[in-house]
């Protein structure tokens, strides 16, 4: 569905993103593992229009769509949840919600939309008349999760879902992830807990320095000598 | 209030409460820290951490109760009175000033502390700090091309310029991966070993466990277990409320 070809992103003379070739299909999350500075949120702001490629070809369902600007990524099926998690924080829960569901597509399927946000995550529905700004780490991150979903996706991406939320919150996050991966939405995820995100993969890469140096089932990838050093260690 | 014999509590916070309109982010908080401790002060999302720091490093005020910096009372001090006692800290989300350099961020939170420095001896230790952090090749790069992790290095380095003795941590090790995280909590027990009482807000078990003396845990702005680090993670309803099953 999701098809990145030889992409490589470049900041001045810093290339950040080195002729990276993955894919996403429907049904499977897809984890990207890699350390700080390694090019994940690089290549998932190339593919999501907000930082031009300068070489390589994204395409989703055989269409190409590179170089095309956000909006027009969001209309193909993609919807990118930022490391900062970009929601209005003056608006109320389900003000963000529905702004999501600006597209002709997505504003058809509001009203089934909603709701499966809302079962979801049901302490939305209770907090919908609420100002995000007040919300809890928690709260904000089912917020963006829920607008992203409001866009009717094929495709989700999420840089580092998990940052900042309890150890329980995390377990539900990872438990949400799978829900949404069985209504055949495919994911591609940006994660440092590493082991929480390789038990709910299907498949991962593993990216350093710009450079895919790895791909495998997550089954696989858990089980490697070298990933366990590098990202499953005891802390 | 204490014995001779004790030490005065680097922080000592008697049930302290702050309230937004109807909501009790803290209730009646109490906790004591003795000087070179690590705290570590943990709970769910919205149970009340970073509205604890805000009020220990002055950036709020509390509604009721009293807080005492090595004996002193600051209660209802503003932040720049707290910074001067030598208190200084991280911001969970973080806060740069996005048009100049790093060295610059970092420079001018030397200017702020209770030992405040300029000139030559202020760049030096500048170019201290950052190397502790690991940025002092990033010295002169713009603050805003730097990914979100070395921003939170730039907060740390910042807050470490001005000598602090509390330092206040507010998610520092969040976003590591098990690398980063390793080096980072070596930096933390490194900060210890030079005296410095420092409070740890973190989600993170493993580094909680390497590193905190105390927890104190939060939920729904309340004290709801305080220990070791074993004893208040085996606890019922830290369990329950906070870890999860998959922790028990």
């Amino acid at each position: 569905m999701l098809e990145v070809r030889d992409l490589s992103v470049s900041y001045g003379r810093h290339r950040a993103v080195e002729s990276v070739s993955a894919s996403v299909g429907a049904n499977e999350i897809v984890v990207m593992l890699g350390a700080n500075g390694a090019g994940k949120s690089t290549l998932l702001r190339a593919i999501g229009g907000l930082t031009p490629p300068h070489a390589g070809t994204v395409t989703m369902n055989g269409a190409d769509i590179t170089r095309r600007a956000a909006h027009e990524i969001v209309a193909a099926g993609i919807a990118l949840i930022p490391e900062d998690r970009g929601i209005f924080a003056d608006l109320t829960v389900h003000e963000n919600l529905r702004l999501a569901a600006y597209l002709p597509r997505a504003r058809a399927q509001e009203a089934r939309n909603l709701d499966r946000v809302l079962a979801l995550f049901p302490q939305l529905a209770e907090r919908r008349r609420q100002t995000v700004r007040t919300m809890s780490g928690g709260e904000r991150q089912m917020v963006a999760i829920g607008r992203a979903l409001m866009s009717a996706p094929s495709i989700l991406m999420l840089d580092e879902p998990s940052l900042g939320l309890s150890p329980l919150l995390c377990s539900e996050l990872f438990r949400s992830l799978v829900q949404i991966r069985e209504t055949g939405v495919g994911i591609l995820l940006v994660e440092q807990n590493a082991r929480q995100s390789l038990a709910i993969a299907d498949r991962g890469y593993l990216l350093d320095n710009g450079r895919i140096v790895g791909a495998d089932s997550a089954q696989a990838l858990a089980s490697d000598a070298k990933v366990q050093r590098a990202y499953l260690g005891g802390v | 209030m204490h014995d001779g014999a004790s030490p005065t509590p680097a922080l000592r916070i008697e049930a302290v409460s702050r309230r937004f309109g109807g909501l009790v982010a803290v209730d009646g908080v109490s906790l004591e820290m003795a000087p070179n401790q690590v705290l570590g002060l943990i709970g769910p999302n919205g149970s009340g951490k970073t509205t604890m720091i805000n009020l220990i490093s002055g950036a709020l005020k509390p509604s009721g109760g009293t807080i005492r910096l090595y004996g002193a009372d600051v209660t209802g001090a503003g932040a720049t009175v707290i910074a001067r006692l030598g208190v200084a800290r991280t911001f969970q989300i973080v806060r740069m000033l996005p048009s100049l350099t790093v060295l610059e961020n970092v420079a001018a939170g030397g200017v702020f502390g209770h030992r405040r420095f300029w000139g030559a001896e202020l760049h030096a230790r500048t170019y201290d700090v950052l190397r502790r952090v690991g940025l002092d090749r990033a010295a002169d790069s713009p603050v805003e091309a730097l990914t979100y992790i070395d921003q939170k290095r730039v907060e740390l380095a910042r807050a470490l310029i001005a000598d602090p003795k509390l330092l206040l941590l507010d998610e520092w090790l969040a976003g590591l991966n098990h690398t980063e995280l390793t080096t980072g909590i070596a930096l933390i027990e490194a900060l210890r070993r030079e005296g410095r009482t420092i409070v740890v807000v973190e989600h993170v078990m493993g580094a909680i466990r390497a590193l905190c003396d105390r927890c104190v845990v939060m939920m729904g702005g309340s004290k709801i277990a305080e220990g070791t680090p074993s004893e208040v993670l085996a606890h019922p309803e830290v369990i329950r409320a906070y870890l999860g099953d998959a922790h028990a």
